[in-house]
C-alpha cells in the first residue's frame, strides 16, 4: 500500500547557512553527557556514581515509573558529574571518555527467527528503547502496548534542517536491518515516508510502506503523516522512530553492540562552514563548533534540534539525544525604530504580504532570535490554519489546552498532535503565541489525568 | 541610539521593582511604539515572523484611509452643493476637516484613556486593537453628532462592548459597531432621520440629509442620484461609508496582505446579491424593486463588510464558519432594508446580529470535526472486528 501526501497548508522557512552536502567525521569527543531532560517525563533512577567505570552500552540509569527502560553510556569512561537542580533532579550526567573503548557486546541471533519478546529484551537491555517513541503524547514508548503501526519520517522539511538521505548514505545495511527488526514489533504497516521525485535507496526496501511526501513544511513531520495516512484514534498507540535510530538499532541486531553514533547537520546563517559530522549521541559541542568556523566572540545561540522546536544550550553543552540537526542563530535583543510598520525592516520576512520578502520567494534570510513584537491576545483568526496541515482545529484546541478541559482536548484531536507540529503556528503567530509550549502541557496534562 | 538612550532613562522609575511599576504598561505602549522591543524567543521556535499585532492593526488603519479621506471631501461637497454656493475642492476639505478631526480626536482620547486604565488596572500591555476601532467609530457616525456623544458611544462600546467581557479578542461584539448601536437607540433623532447625513441639514434650510435608502423606505420612486454616483461616493451618508470605490481599494488592501478575511467579504456579497435578485423578482415595495446591484454600493454595505464584519475576534472563527457568516450578514442586511422601514439601513444590525450567532456558527462547525473523529475511530474498530 502506498499513497502520496501532499502537504499545501505549510510554509517553508528559506534561511542562510544550509548545511552542504559534506560529512566530516569529528575527533571522539573527551566528554559526554546524557540529559535526561531528553527524554520527557522520565524520572532517572542512577545506576552509578561519581567516579564509576562505564563500558559503552553500560547502564547509566533507568526509568523509575518503567524500570526495563534503561539508558545506556554512549562511550566507555568515567562518570565525571551527575549534575542536579532544585529539589536534587537530576540535570545532566557528564562522562570522560575512555583513550580506548571497552564495548559491552550483547548476544545476538537471526532476526528472522527472533521472537517479539526477545526484540523488545534487547532494545530494552541494550538502551535502544529510548529510541522509540510514541504517539500520542510524543513521549518514549511503552514496550507492553502494541502498535497499530510504525512511523518513520526519512523527510525533512524543516528550514536547513539536515537531509535524512546524506545521513544514511553509508548506514544503508544498518537502516535495512533495523527495519527488519521493527516490522517484528507491529502487526499494522511499517511505514516509510520519503521525499517524493527524490531516488531514494528506501524506495528498493521489501515489507515496508513507503509514502511520497511532497509540499511545504512540516511535510516532513512524522505527525502530518501519522494523520494523513493512518490517524491516531483514542486509545491507539503508534510508534515513531527517526532515521539515523533505525540504523542504530540495526547495528545493534547485526553486531551486539550499542554504538549510538549521530550525523549531526551544522547549519545556520553564522556557520561558515555548515555541514554534516560523525559523532556519538550526547557528545560536546566545542569541537565540532570551531571546526565548522564559528566565532566564539558573537552573540549566539546554539540549537539542539532545528529553529523551529530545538532546544537552546549553551556553547560549552552538549549534544542532545535525538537531534540530527546543531542550528545556530544570532541573538537578536535588540531594538528596531518603527520596524513594526509594514514594509519597512524587509530582512525579516512574513506570511503576510507586509513585507516585500513575498517579491522574492527563494531569498534567503538570515532571522535572528528577535521576537519581532510582543505577546498579545489572540485576535487574528485563520492564520493558524494556514500553517497547519491537519484536519483538526488548532486555534480551538489551543484555548482548550489553556483551559484545561480534557473531554473537549480530546474530541478536538489532542492525541494526533506534538508539540512540533505546532511550531509554524508560533513562528507566524500575529499574538506571539507559545503554542507548543501550551500544547506540551496539554499533552502532560493528558499523560496525568488518562495516562 | 540616543533616542533610545533617552528611553530606557525615562523608563527607569517604571521597571521591574521600581517605584512606578504598576503604570510600566503605559510607557510600554509609547515605547513599542517607537521601536520594536528587544525581546528575544524563550520557549518554542526561535524564529518569528516580522508581523506583529500593530503591524496588523496598521494596515487595517492604511485600508480605511482612501474611505476617511474621501468622506473628509465628501462632508464638505455635500454641503456646499446642496447649499447651491460656488466652492472649491480645498473648502469642502477645510470643512469636512473642521467637522471629522474632533470628531477622531475624541475618540482617540477616550478610548485610549480607558485602554490604558485597564492594562494599567490589569497588568497587561496595551492592546493594538483599540487603534482601528478608535478610527471606525467616527467614520461610521453622522457628521453632525455632538462631540460629546461621540465621547459617551466610545466609553460604552469599549466598557460594556470590550472590557466587560475580558477585554481584547474577548468580546462578542464589534466595539465600533457597538458604539454606533450605542449612540442609535440613545439618541434617535442624532442618528436617523431626514435630517443628519448632511452636514448642517438641520440648521441650514437649503439642505437635505436624506439617504437613498432613506427616500426609498419614504416610498420615493425617483431617485436623484445616478448609479456612478453611487459608486463613486458622491451622496448623503455615514461620515465614510458612501463610496464603494474607495472601500473597494481598502478591500484590495486587506486581501492583498492577507490580513482581511476574503471569505467573509465575498460571502457577504453573494448573500446579499442573492437576496436582493430574490425580492427585484418580487418587487412588493420601492426597496424591494431598488436593483441588488445598487443595493451592494448604497448606504453602509460595503464598508461594513469590509471593515467591520470582518473583524477577527467578532466574527466566525472557522474557515467555514466565516462563509456562513458572511452569506448571513447579506442575507440579513438586505432582509432589514426591504423589511422594516423603521431602519432603512440594515448592515450594522446583520453584523451585531451574525456577531451574536458567529460562536454558535463555530460550535456546529467544531462538532461536524468531532463527529468526524468519532466515526473515524467507530470505523476503525468495525476494521479490526
Amino acid at each position: 500500500m502506498s499513497n502520496d501526501i501532499q502537504i499545501k497548508n505549510g510554509l517553508t522557512i528559506n534561511l542562510k547557512g544550509a548545511p552542504e552536502n559534506i560529512v566530516k567525521k569529528a575527533s571522539f569527543p573527551k566528554s559526554v553527557s546524557i540529559n535526561p531532560l531528553n527524554f520527557h517525563l522520565i524520572t532517572p533512577k542512577m545506576v552509578v556514581k561519581v567516579g564509576d567505570k562505564v563500558k559503552m552500552g553500560d547502564v547509566v540509569f533507568y526509568s523509575k515509573k518503567n524500570p526495563e527502560i534503561k539508558f545506556c553510556s554512549p562511550v566507555s569512561g568515567t562518570i565525571n558529574d551527575i549534575v542536579r537542580g532544585a529539589k536534587r533532579k537530576i540535570l545532566e550526567i557528564l562522562i570522560d571518555s575512555d583513550d580506548n573503548q571497552n564495548i559491552k557486546k550483547h548476544k545476538i541471533s537471526k532476526t528472522d527467527s527472533c521472537s517479539r519478546n526477545s526484540i523488545i529484551e534487547l532494545l530494552l537491555d541494550s538502551g535502544c528503547w529510548p529510541f522509540i517513541k510514541q504517539r500520542p503524547y510524543d513521549i518514549i514508548a511503552n514496550p507492553n502496548d502494541t502498535p497499530k503501526s510504525i512511523f518513520i519520517s526519512a523527510v525533512s522539511s524543516a528550514p536547513i534542517a539536515a537531509d535524512i538521505e546524506i545521513i544514511l548514505n553509508d548506514q544503508k545495511e544498518e537502516f535495512k536491518a533495523g527495519l527488519n527488526v521493527l516490522n517484528k514489533l507491529t502487526d499494522g504497516d511499517l511505514n516509510v515516508c520519503i521525499e517524493k521525485n527524490h531516488n531514494s535507496f528506501i524506495q528498493e526496501i521489501d515489507n515496508i510502506s513507503i509514502h511520497n511526501v511532497s509540499g511545504l513544511h512540516p511535510a516532513g513531520n512524522v505527525g502530518v503523516q501519522i494523520h494523513h495516512i493512518d490517524p491516531v484514534n483514542i486509545g491507539e498507540k503508534v510508534w515513531i522512530l527517526g532515521a539515523e535510530d533505525v540504523a542504530i538499532i540495526g547495528k545493534l541486531f547485526l553486531t551486539g553492540i550499542y554504538e549510538p553514533t549521530r550525523t549531526i547537520a551544522v547549519s545556520g546563517p553564522p556557520v561558515k562552514y555548515p555541514q554534516y559530522y560523525k559523532t556519538i549521541v550526547g557528545s560536546k559541542l566545542s569541537n565540532i563548533i570551531s571546526d565548522a568556523g564559528i566565532s566564539s566572540k558573537d552573540n549566539l545561540r546554539f540549537i539542539n534540534g532545528d529553529v523551529l522546536t530545538g532546544y537552546s544550550v549553551d556553547k560549552d553543552s552538549y549534544l542532545g539525544f535525538y537531534n540530527n540537526t546543531l542550528s545556530v542563530l544570532r541573538e537578536g535583543n535588540h531594538f528596531r525604530m518603527f520596524g513594526w510598520i509594514p514594509f519597512v525592516n524587509n530582512k525579516v520576512p512574513s506570511i503576510y504580504k507586509t513585507s516585500f520578502s513575498w517579491l522574492f520567494p527563494n531569498k534567503k534570510y538570515d532571522l535572528d532570535t528577535n521576537l519581532n513584537g510582543e505577546e498579545r491576545a489572540f485576535v487574528v483568526t485563520g492564520e493558524m490554519e494556514n500553517v497547519f496541515p491537519m484536519d483538526i482545529f488548532p486555534m480551538q484546541l489551543l484555548k482548550e489546552c489553556m483551559s484545561g478541559n480534557i473531554e473537549k482536548m480530546e474530541n478536538l484531536g489532542i492525541y494526533e498532535v506534538a508539540p512540533e507540529d505546532f511550531a509554524l503556528i508560533d513562528y507566524s503567530s500575529s499574538s506571539k503565541i507559545e503554542a507548543q509550549k501550551i500544547i506540551r502541557e496539554g499533552l502532560d496534562l493528558m499523560v496525568l489525568e488518562v495516562g | 541610539m540616543n533616542i533610545r538612550k533617552i528611553l530606557d532613562t525615562v523608563k527607569k522609575p517604571f521597571g521591574k521593582g521600581e517605584k512606578f511599576e504598576k503604570y510600566a504598561p503605559a510607557v510600554n505602549a509609547f515605547d513599542t511604539f517607537l521601536f520594536v522591543p528587544n525581546h528575544t524567543t524563550k520557549h518554542g521556535a526561535h524564529i518569528r515572523d516580522a508581523v506583529d499585532l500593530k503591524r496588523t492593526m496598521i494596515t487595517v488603519i492604511v485600508a480605511l484611509l482612501p474611505a476617511l479621506l474621501y468622506g473628509i471631501y465628501n462632508t464638505g461637497f455635500q454641503y456646499y452643493s446642496q447649499l447651491g454656493s460656488a466652492f472649491t475642492t480645498l473648502d469642502a476639505i477645510i470643512h469636512g476637516s473642521l467637522k471629522i478631526v474632533p470628531m477622531i480626536a475624541v475618540s482617540y482620547i477616550v478610548g485610549l484613556a480607558i485602554e490604558f486604565a485597564f492594562a494599567i488596572f490589569r497588568g497587561h500591555e496595551v492592546n493594538e486593537g483599540y487603534l482601528v476601532t478608535g478610527l471606525l467609530i467616527p467614520m461610521i457616525m453622522p457628521v453632525d453628532i455632538p462631540l460629546w456623544m461621540v465621547g459617551l458611544s466610545v466609553a460604552f462600546a469599549v466598557l460594556i462592548g470590550k472590557e466587560a467581557f475580558g477585554g481584547t479578542g474577548m468580546n462578542i461584539l464589534n466595539p465600533a459597531l457597538t458604539a454606533r448601536a450605542f449612540a442609535f437607540f440613545a439618541y434617535p433623532t442624532y442618528m436617523s432621520g431626514n435630517k443628519v447625513w448632511v452636514s448642517e441639514a438641520s440648521n441650514v434650510d437649503g439642505v437635505s440629509g436624506e439617504t437613498i435608502l432613506g427616500m426609498l423606505a419614504s416610498g420615493e420612486s425617483t431617485i436623484p442620484y445616478d448609479v456612478s454616483q453611487m459608486f463613486y461616493g458622491a451622496i448623503p451618508g455615514s461620515i465614510a461609508e458612501t463610496s464603494t470605490l474607495m472601500v473597494l481599494i481598502g478591500a484590495f488592501i486587506l486581501i492583498f496582505t492577507g490580513v482581511g478575511s476574503w471569505r467573509i467579504m465575498l460571502g457577504s456579497v453573494i448573500g446579499a446579491a442573492v437576496t436582493g435578485l430574490l425580492f427585484n423578482l418580487w418587487g412588493a415595495n420601492e426597496l424591494m424593486n431598488f436593483s441588488w446591484f445598487n443595493h451592494l454600493i448604497v448606504g453602509g454595505f460595503a464598508f461594513g463588510v469590509v471593515f467591520m464584519a470582518t473583524d477577527p475576534v467578532s466574527a466566525a472563527q472557522t474557515t467555514k464558519g466565516k462563509w456562513i457568516y458572511g452569506v448571513l450578514v447579506g442575507l440579513f442586511c438586505i432582509l432589514i432594508r426591504v423589511f422594516n422601514p423603521a431602519y432603512p439601513e440594515g448592515v450594522m444590525l446583520a453584523i451585531l446580529l451574525m456577531n451574536v450567532f458567529a460562536p454558535t456558527i463555530d460550535h456546529y462547525v467544531i462538532e461536524s470535526n468531532i463527529k468526524k473523529r468519532l466515526n473515524r475511530k467507530l470505523n476503525s474498530n468495525l476494521n479490526v472486528a
